[in-house]
């Protein structure tokens, strides 16, 4: 690993000062510690914001849950107020990576890194989320554009994500057997009006499922999507899985998740 | 006193293993060390056209820089392949040279081309990336099976061959299967395997300037052998001159056996610098160079009768041996496998033809089972094929072809001595509750599942071996072991032996054998091994031969204590030596009744004399002291055998593989230590579970390594496996005096077979290679529903 100076500030205008364009602000780390290790990133400084209490915990209102950046997965899944508000989002925490990811890994990280196996972006999508960052707010399907790329500027620093409250929700996912990251990811919700299918795992970004999301919310049952056709054109093939596999998982794991409601 | 033997003695090492206080290679520090990493060639195949140091020399902190040039000038040798391996034809095999450095060629990805030395390991990091290497890319070879029509990637290996190496009798194999109702066919291929033991290999070497000794710590299992190695055909140093120290060693799989180029180039590079040197491996250049296992290609056909009998058995099996042939890289795929070939059944006629061959890849070598679990997979796969083919019950076909007669001389070369292959396979039936299987089918149908049983019954050859046989075979070194037994005379023992423990708790079972053999508490007992300034000389541990061989010569040498003790203790109670008899731990006098303990005639032994009295305990024609040595060298190899019964419920929706239940019924003779025989059993089973469902080696097409992180190789996870249950037949081995067989490679062996005949009786009999991953299995179930719809 290249040295680099490293910085633990204590409030978000403090961090936001210290970046720059060879700067990366450091959460769990579970990302950017092995790609500085592995020489596929380095920095000049790196600034820790762990230490900025105002980015961590969890807070509900009538409509929404806000999760702080720095909120590990860990206490997502076991937080009493996010069981009961929007079970499916304890349930997607509850099942990334492995205990030592959850315990180390954030939610402003993972959304930040967007990586197109992650979990946590298809519940922003399917959840309305807006993503509160230290410049602006903004909604999840403006925010994430494409493979580990967000809508985020240089040194913009996300503080918390705000999650509409559904009636109901449930989150599907088929890991990679090896790293546990999503080889296809579901994330359902049923608000008052629509449903949102969101996928990830299946493209190079995460994306609503217009088709499935539709006809669902016309008809929200296993009938209404039995038997449509998952295209897997665009999808990712890699060693892991076919495009056509992830096609059939997408479809798979929407049926569950509407059973599973 | 009762018997250690046989007993659930808690492990020793435990306890500084689970508090952190293990001593690995890594945690060794010498003053004033420098730190080596080491410049790896980026691609498969590729000419080196020049070597560019000096930047790098220039470079902050940076010592030295060595090349393949200037390990070449000082004439130090290269890695080995230690078997040597006669072809059909009669020539020898072929085997390209495999210098530490390469210099003008690099034939994988991650071979060693340079390395740097510097202060910290940050600098030598910096001043690796500052070695400029010219490459020319060339076209790799990758596909074992395309590799004899490809370029020869050594010069002079023509169609990149090895050996085309026979065992058997091609003849009496063509008569057989004239003779045949039926002929069983099977294509297979044996997956490669990345072995990842938790540590990765290490050396750190202190050059004594004065002394001119080198002392190499470093990951080994046979730190005798690499000493030997290395003196002999790396000219690092004269034997007398080289310690090799194999500190706690975090597993090793076969992957250790290897002397690799890292230890080669740091021992040799510590005296040209004068500095001690630390090298650890990232965990990315353990997947890239640590030896891998498996890889073979197999066509295999079984002749049978119609009412099940086995007429004829025969493999053509092409081997992929990876850039350069090994220490056991080359027996591996021919006496390691083709003996056992014919598995636990009568075949008057049978032949294994193997065609080793080179490709870009890493080498491959000896992995847990070593050609036994290729072998075992082959021949398991082919006799759940019949039965099916046949329409009979895959325990009835294995039944009706167990030998039943003990000693069992096979077709091939085996002499089995000892053995019960039907009482194995009726209890693994009777705790797998085999005749409940339709039920449960029935119940996982109902549930919209698909499940299968799978069974597979093994034996193997291990606890290697006889000197002379494998020596006859072309083994360059004899495998007998050796230990010695150090009576001090404050009444502790040291036992040293050269076996090497690096997961198989010897500190405890060795210390229960000794413990039972002189009388003691095991508590006063030491096992010492992995240096080779301590105890005299060893061959290390694989091939599941540490207790078989070595654990026999501690036997021994206890024994030899025994008898010089008896002899003392005669003297010192007046006696004749036939008088007295040793019993826990004492020596009683028969008539008087008088006696002196074991640690009194030890004692004796080293102060032989009293005040007063001109008068010694020791009898004429006996030294002082209480040592005793032994080189046990076994007069055949032990044969563990077994059935193990797999059930896996398959979701066709997703191709899911859920292993539901496992059975092993295991056949170890005597058992030392039972809960430590187990761990041996899970682990083994564990990784074969891994080979079967999970465990997936890629390289591209241009010979990059695709899985070379955990994040695309899958290891299996405790969450991947259902509780074993295991059992235990036994017959007693009649090689050494314990009865005891190996044990620590059968769980890999059985258990691939197991499970994939499993998974295959769960898709209806339609075949799918390993690892049957989700998706592969998920394409088998599309296929099966589409044939059941034609079908009805
Ligand atoms: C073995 C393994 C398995 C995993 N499995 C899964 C899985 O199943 N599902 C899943 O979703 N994820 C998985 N992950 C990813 C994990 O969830 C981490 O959350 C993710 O790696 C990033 O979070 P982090 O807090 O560690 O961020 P870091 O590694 O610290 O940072 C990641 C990136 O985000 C930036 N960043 C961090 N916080 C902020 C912020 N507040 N504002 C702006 N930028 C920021 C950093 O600068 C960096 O570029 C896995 C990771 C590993 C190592």
């Amino acid at each position: 690993m290249k040295s680099f100076n490293y910085h633990a500030p204590k409030d978000v205008k403090d961090a936001t000062k210290l970046a720059s364009s060879s700067s990366a602000f450091l959460a769990g780390g579970m990302t950017t510690i092995p790609s500085m290790k592995l020489g596929l990133a380095s920095y000049k400084d790196v600034i820790d914001i762990k230490n900025i209490k105002k980015l961590s915990g969890i807070k509900v209102s009538g409509k929404t849950v806000t999760i702080g950046a720095t909120t590990k997965h860990a206490e997502v899944a076991a937080s009493k107020d996010v069981k009961k508000a929007i079970p499916a989002l304890a349930k997607l925490a509850g099942n990334i990576g492995d205990a030592q990811v959850r315990n180390r890994g954030t939610i402003g990280g993972s959304i930040s890194n967007n990586d197109p196996s992650a979990c946590y972006p298809s519940a922003c999508m399917a959840l309305n989320a807006v993503i509160h960052t230290s410049k602006r707010k903004i909604d999840a399907d403006k925010f994430f554009t494409g493979m580990f790329e967000t809508a985020l500027k240089s040194g913009e620093l996300v503080e918390a994500v705000e999650f509409e409250i559904p009636e109901k929700a449930d989150y599907q996912k088929h890991p990679n057997p090896a790293s546990r990251y999503a080889i296809i990811g579901v994330f359902l919700a049923k608000h008052k009006k629509d449903v949102n299918v969101a996928v990830t795992g299946a493209k190079s970004c995460v994306y609503i499922d217009k088709d499935l999301s539709k006809k669902l919310s016309s008809n929200f049952s296993v009938s209404a999507i039995e038997g449509m056709e998952v295209k897997s054109s665009g999808m990712n093939s890699d060693m892991h899985a076919s495009a056509e596999y992830r096609a059939n998982l997408v479809s798979l794991y929407t049926k569950k998740a509407v059973e599973a409601c | 006193m009762a018997s250690l033997v046989g007993s659930r003695v808690e492990r020793k090492e435990d306890t500084r293993f689970l508090q952190g206080k293990g001593r690995y290679t890594a945690d060794i520090n010498i003053a004033n060390q420098t730190y080596a990493v080491f410049v790896r060639s980026p691609h498969a195949r590729a000419k080196i056209k020049s070597v560019d140091t000096s930047k790098a020399l220039k470079s902050s902190g940076v010592v030295g820089v060595l090349t393949g040039k200037e390990i070449a000038e000082d004439k130090i040798g290269g890695l080995i392949a230690g078997w040597a391996i006669r072809s059909e034809d009669g020539s020898e095999m072929k085997v390209p040279a495999n210098p530490p450095l390469a210099k003008d060629i690099a034939n994988f990805v991650g071979e060693p081309v340079a390395v740097v030395f510097a202060e910290t390991l940050d600098e030598a990091k910096e001043g690796a990336e500052k070695v400029k290497v010219d490459y020319k890319v060339l076209k790799a070879v990758v596909d074992p099976a395309e590799a004899m029509k490809s370029d020869a990637i050594h010069d002079g290996v023509d169609k990149n061959l090895c050996y085309d190496w026979l065992l058997g009798d091609r003849k009496a194999v063509d008569e057989a299967f004239a003779k045949a109702d039926k002929i069983i066919k099977v294509d297979l291929i044996n997956n490669r395997l990345v072995p990842n033991a938790m540590e990765p290999r290490a050396c750190v070497v202190d050059y004594n300037t004065a002394s001119e000794e080198i002392t190499l710590y470093t990951t080994s299992q046979n730190p005798h052998l690499s000493r030997l190695v290395m003196s002999a055909f790396g000219g690092v140093a004269p034997e007398n001159k080289l310690r090799v120290v194999a500190p706690d060693v975090g597993g090793g799989f076969g992957s250790k056996i290897n002397v690799y180029n890292e230890e080669i180039v740091c021992s040799w590079a510590s005296k040209k610098i004068e500095r001690p040197i630390k090298w650890v491996a990232e965990r990315t250049e353990s997947f890239l160079t640590d030896t891998h296992g498996r890889d073979h290609v197999t066509h295999a056909e079984l002749a049978v009768t119609n009412d099940g009998k086995f007429l004829g058995f025969k493999n053509e099996t092409i081997a992929n041996l990876g850039a350069y042939a090994r220490v056991f890289g080359t027996v591996t795929p021919t006496y390691l496998f083709g003996p056992c070939a014919t598995g636990v059944y009568v075949i008057p006629a049978a032949y294994s033809n193997v065609k080793a061959v080179y490709t870009n890849t890493a080498p491959v070598d000896a992995y847990r089972g070593a050609g036994r679990p290729e072998a075992t997979y082959t021949i398991e796969r082919l006799v759940e094929k019949a039965a099916l083919e046949l329409g009979m019950d895959k325990t009835e076909i294995r039944m009706k072809n167990f030998p039943t007669q003990f000693p069992f001389k096979q077709t091939l070369v085996h002499t089995v001595d000892s053995g019960d292959y039907v009482a194995g396979l009726e209890k693994a039936k009777q705790m797998a509750d085999y005749s409940g299987f339709e039920a449960r089918r029935k119940q996982s149908e109902a549930n919209g599942k698909l499940r299968g049983i799978g069974v597979s019954s093994y034996f193997e050859a291990c606890g290697i071996a006889p000197s002379a046989a494998v020596m006859s075979l072309g083994c360059g070194v004899g495998l007998w072991e050796s230990a010695e037994v150090r009576f001090n005379p404050t009444g502790q023992i040291s036992v040293f032996t050269g076996a090497h423990s690096h997961g198989q708790s010897h500190d405890t079972t060795f210390a229960q054998i000794a413990a039972d053999e002189l009388g003691v508490p095991m508590e006063n007992i030491d096992v010492v091994h992995g240096d080779t300034d301590k105890g005299t000389f060893g061959m290390g541990t694989y091939g599941s031969r540490s207790l078989t061989v070595g654990g026999i010569a501690i036997v021994n040498a206890c024994k030899k204590i025994v008898a010089k003790g008896k002899r003392v203790a005669a003297k010192m109670l007046e006696v004749n030596e036939d008088e007295i008899e040793f019993k826990d731990g004492e020596f009683v006098a028969l008539k008087s009744n008088k006696k002196k303990t074991i640690g009194e005639v030890a004692f004796a032994c080293y102060l032989p004399g009293q005040r007063d009295e001109m008068k010694s305990p020791i009898p004429e024609g006996d030294e002082p002291g209480l040592i005793e040595s032994s080189f046990f060298d076994p007069a055949n190899f032990s044969f563990p055998a077994g059935s193990h019964i797999c059930e896996v419920e398959i979701d066709p929706d997703t191709g899911n593989v859920k292993v539901e239940k496992y059975t092993a019924v295991d056949d170890f003779g005597r058992i030392v230590n039972p809960m430590i025989v187990e761990g041996q059993v899970h682990g083994g089973i564990a990784q074969g579970i891994g080979q079967a469902l999970h465990e997936n080696t890629q390289y591209d097409e241009t010979g990059q390594l695709m899985t070379a992180s955990y994040m695309d190789y899958t290891m299996p996870r405790a969450d991947n496996f259902p509780e074993f249950n295991l059992g235990f037949t036994c017959t007693h081995a009649t090689s050494n005096p314990l009865g005891v067989k190996g044990c620590g490679e059968a769980g890999a062996i059985a258990s691939p077979p197991t499970v994939m005949n499993a998974v295959i009786d769960a898709l209806g009999g339609q075949e799918i290679s390993m690892p049957a991953t989700a998706e592969k299995v998920w394409k088998a179930c599309k296929t099966m529903k589409k044939s059941n719809a034609k079908a009805a």
